[in-house]
């Protein structure tokens, strides 16, 4: 089906019914339950998921199959989020000059940057890209482009913004002062109470959601095909295979700009959420945000970065939020003594905190689980069926993304 | 005439930071040959052991001071450290200005058991993975690091202040016949450099004139010969490990003065390290103390405002480009040695 063998079709499946299904799948607790705020089920951290989803499986794409690990892909997202959000300065807020802007301006760094880049590899790469990131960050931070050529084009610390003298030219006189599709608000929602639940369906979140599966779609695509392949040979012999007269770096190339488009999508679909931005998204930790997500769910794998990414978003804005009185919450059934032992013990991980659980987490997975929680899925699920690997279906561990 | 060697001071104190932190780099990369991503959270370490000493000097406890009065008549409260009772208050004062120096006799042993425990306990497990796997498991640790600092330590940076002796400044330029206040250098700049110097060439010469250091040699050149000759290489590498995180941990201890430490200063001075690292060639010692005050310089100049109104912000970025330079011209870095971190 769709090209697919029905493995991946299954998968894709999957995934298009957790994508559509979310807003009631992550909202499993009725909102006045002691439960709510684990609840996921919310726009503004859906609409997370899937574009941080985005990004992450175009990352695999390329730190997946050709084994570069690029540690700048940030500077992408945030290339795409300031053409997104010049696009609505200039134009409008319709989202499709932004959006294609975005993609087209971070595959055109992409192919500067990958270019010089991809010259080095292994931890060169990795420094180089680094480097790049950090240098975009920098002169995002203070604006240098603006200083050179006066006026604004980053706004520096300050971020980019619209604002109401900016020229919109094609702004209509009825049109929405929000980002739209042709009229169709972003932050528009429709809200379906239904017992103690309210699911609330929001146009944002579906757009950025198809546009997910698409390029999910595309990712399965690339991963079965002869392209695929050959991105596979640069990870597992770069020297063999330019001993068969293939030379690796275009490919590689083209993993790198096709990744770092992905990488332009989720910005400009960042800034079609929320239409502002700044240099801080281009930042180095969050680069290595995008590592940990892939790391984390498993990379290389299809659905495993998307996985990541999930648990990641969910726990920065879920496990972040859990303070003391929470946690005395939790335990209020043992004795005093035990109990503020508990919270006592728990406190640094929870809260602010939330980085030094993210770190050990991290650091657990890259020790014991180099596979990721796919790989752990896999040995759970082959320690309870007892059956082979192979007749195991990847989508065992297709949980939803939390 | 007078900017110039004012710029090139300058930028000798951060080139000291660079090449310290990037010689420790260079000791791990060269001896275990792993890339220490957390080599930037030791740096960040050490400099919060001199908050840690200038707080523990700074424990005081409340005495009702009879001969001073508030302006109710009531006899005064005042803090008086511990250390002022302990040693008369002369001496205790002294305690408490010196305490950064004093923190490198604290800094060192814990440094160097952390190395320990970093290098025993986890990196050990990752000699034969990947470098991509080094590089992600030593980022972890950083985060894991520098956020167990920011739970202690909270995360706005800590004044920690020079000796009283060392606060003012040097009116360089009249010893080379400048007019006066040409050069102004702050003393304690001047003694980061002459203390990065000491280390350096402490280190320089730990590996060249003791047979310790020439055994770790002779390892970093062909690990497997000499492990064939009898000896445990590995026990001497661990070693090096202890001794580069002790020269990450004195250079964050002394650097305190300069830089109000928070838990994300081992981040920032790492990526510029790294970057060190490479210009200077992987595995080259020299290359890394060369590179690092190069670029330090390089940096400062870039700061100036002549430059800056030419190139605005080539401050900010002009390290990335020199790095991006040299590794697309000069793939091994300005001293590297052939064959290491060649795929």
């Amino acid at each position: 089906m769709l090209g697919l063998n029905s493995k991946d079709f299954t998968l894709f499946l999957v995934v298009v019914v957790l994508v559509v299904a979310a807003p009631i799948l992550l909202n499993p607790f009725p909102s006045d339950s002691a439960f709510a705020q684990f609840n996921a089920g919310y726009p503004a951290l859906m609409q997370r998921f899937v574009i941080f989803g985005i990004l992450v499986i175009g990352f695999n794409i390329l730190f997946g199959l050709t084994g570069y690990l690029s540690f700048g892909h940030a500077a992408f997202l945030g290339v795409g989020s300031f053409a997104a959000v010049w696009m609505f300065k200039l134009l409008s807020y319709n989202i499709v000059p932004a959006v294609l802007l975005s993609v087209i301006v971070a595959g055109l760094f992409s192919v500067v940057i990958g270019y010089v880049s991809l010259r080095r590899s292994g931890i060169y790469f990795s420094i180089l890209t680094l480097a790049f990131a950090q240098m975009m960050y920098a002169i995002a931070y203070s604006d240098l482009l603006g200083k050179f050529f006066g006026g604004i084009v980053t706004n520096g610390e300050t971020g980019l913004q619209v604002y109401n003298d900016d020229p919109q030219i094609l702004m209509g006189p009825g049109d929405p002062t929000v980002p739209h599709l042709f009229g169709w608000e972003m932050n528009g929602s429709f809200t379906w109470d239904v017992g103690g639940w309210s699911f609330v369906f929001q146009n944002g979140y579906y757009l950025s959601g198809i546009l997910m599966l698409a390029s999910f779609y595309l990712a399965i695509r690339i991963f079965r095909s002869p392209f695929g392949l050959m991105l596979r040979a640069i990870k597992s012999n770069q020297n063999r295979l330019a001993y068969t007269g293939v030379s690796s770096r275009p490919y590689a190339l083209a993993a790198f700009v096709i990744s770092g488009m992905y990488a332009g999508l989720a910005g400009g679909l960042l800034a079609a959420m929320d239409p502002l931005t700044g240099a801080e998204r281009m930042f180095w930790t969050a680069s290595g945000e995008i590592v940990i997500m892939s790391i984390l769910g498993g990379v290389g794998t299809l659905i495993g970065p998307i996985l990541g990414a999930g648990v990641i978003k969910y726990m920065e804005n879920i496990v972040s939020t859990i303070n003391d009185n929470v946690v005395h919450g939790w335990f209020a059934f043992m004795p005093d003594g035990i109990e503020n032992f508990l919270v006592t013990v728990i406190h640094p991980f929870i809260g602010k905190g939330w980085h030094l659980t993210l770190g050990l987490v991290f650091m657990a997975v890259v020790i014991f689980l180099p596979g990721g929680l796919v790989e752990g899925g896999q040995r759970l699920g082959r320690l309870f069926s007892r059956r082979k690997v192979e007749e195991k279906p990847p989508t065992a561990t297709t949980e939803p993304a939390e | 005439m007078d900017d110039i060697i004012l710029q090139i001071l300058n930028g000798l104190d951060k080139g000291s930071a660079y090449a310290l932190i990037a010689l420790g780099l260079t000791l791990i990369f060269g001896t275990l040959g792993v890339v220490n991503f957390a080599h930037g959270a030791l740096f960040m370490v050490g400099a919060f052991c001199a908050v840690t000493v200038q707080r523990l000097l700074g424990l005081s406890h409340t005495i009702i001071d009879e001969s001073q009065t508030d302006f109710l008549g009531n006899p005064l409260k005042v803090e008086v450290p511990y250390v002022e009772g302990w040693f008369g208050p002369e001496m205790g004062q002294a305690l408490i200005s010196w305490s950064v120096p004093l923190a490198i006799l604290f800094a060192i042993p814990v440094m160097i058991l952390l190395g320990f425990i970093m290098e025993r306990g986890l990196i050990k497990h990752f000699y034969k993975r990947p470098h991509a796997d080094q590089i992600l498991v030593t980022f972890g640790l950083a985060i894991v690091i520098g956020e167990i600092i920011k739970a202690n330590f909270g995360a706005n940076p800590i004044p920690t202040p020079a000796p009283a002796a060392f606060s003012g400044s040097l009116d360089f330029g009249v010893w080379l016949g400048f007019a006066e206040n040409a050069i102004i250098y702050p003393y304690w700049r001047l003694v980061y450099f002459l203390f990065s110097m000491v280390i350096i060439a402490g280190v320089f010469a730990f590996l060249q004139f003791t047979t310790f250091g020439m055994v770790v040699r002779a390892g970093m050149a062909d690990r497997e010969t000499v492990g064939l000759l009898g000896i445990d290489i590995d026990k001497r590498f661990t070693l090096m490990f202890g001794l580069a995180a002790a020269v990450a941990g004195v250079a964050g201890v002394m650097y305190t003065p300069i830089l109000s430490p928070n838990y994300n200063m081992g981040m920032d001075f790492l990526v510029l390290s790294f970057v060190v690292v490479v210009v200077g060639g992987m595995g080259s010692l020299p290359g890394a103390v060369l590179a690092g005050f190069l670029l330090g310089i390089l940096q400062s100049f870039a700061s100036m405002n002549e430059v800056k109104s030419l190139l605005p912000g080539i401050d900010q970025i002009i390290i990335y480009l020199v790095a991006i330079f040299i590794l697309l011209t000069r793939p091994r870095g300005l001293m590297g040695r052939k064959g290491v971190m060649e795929e």
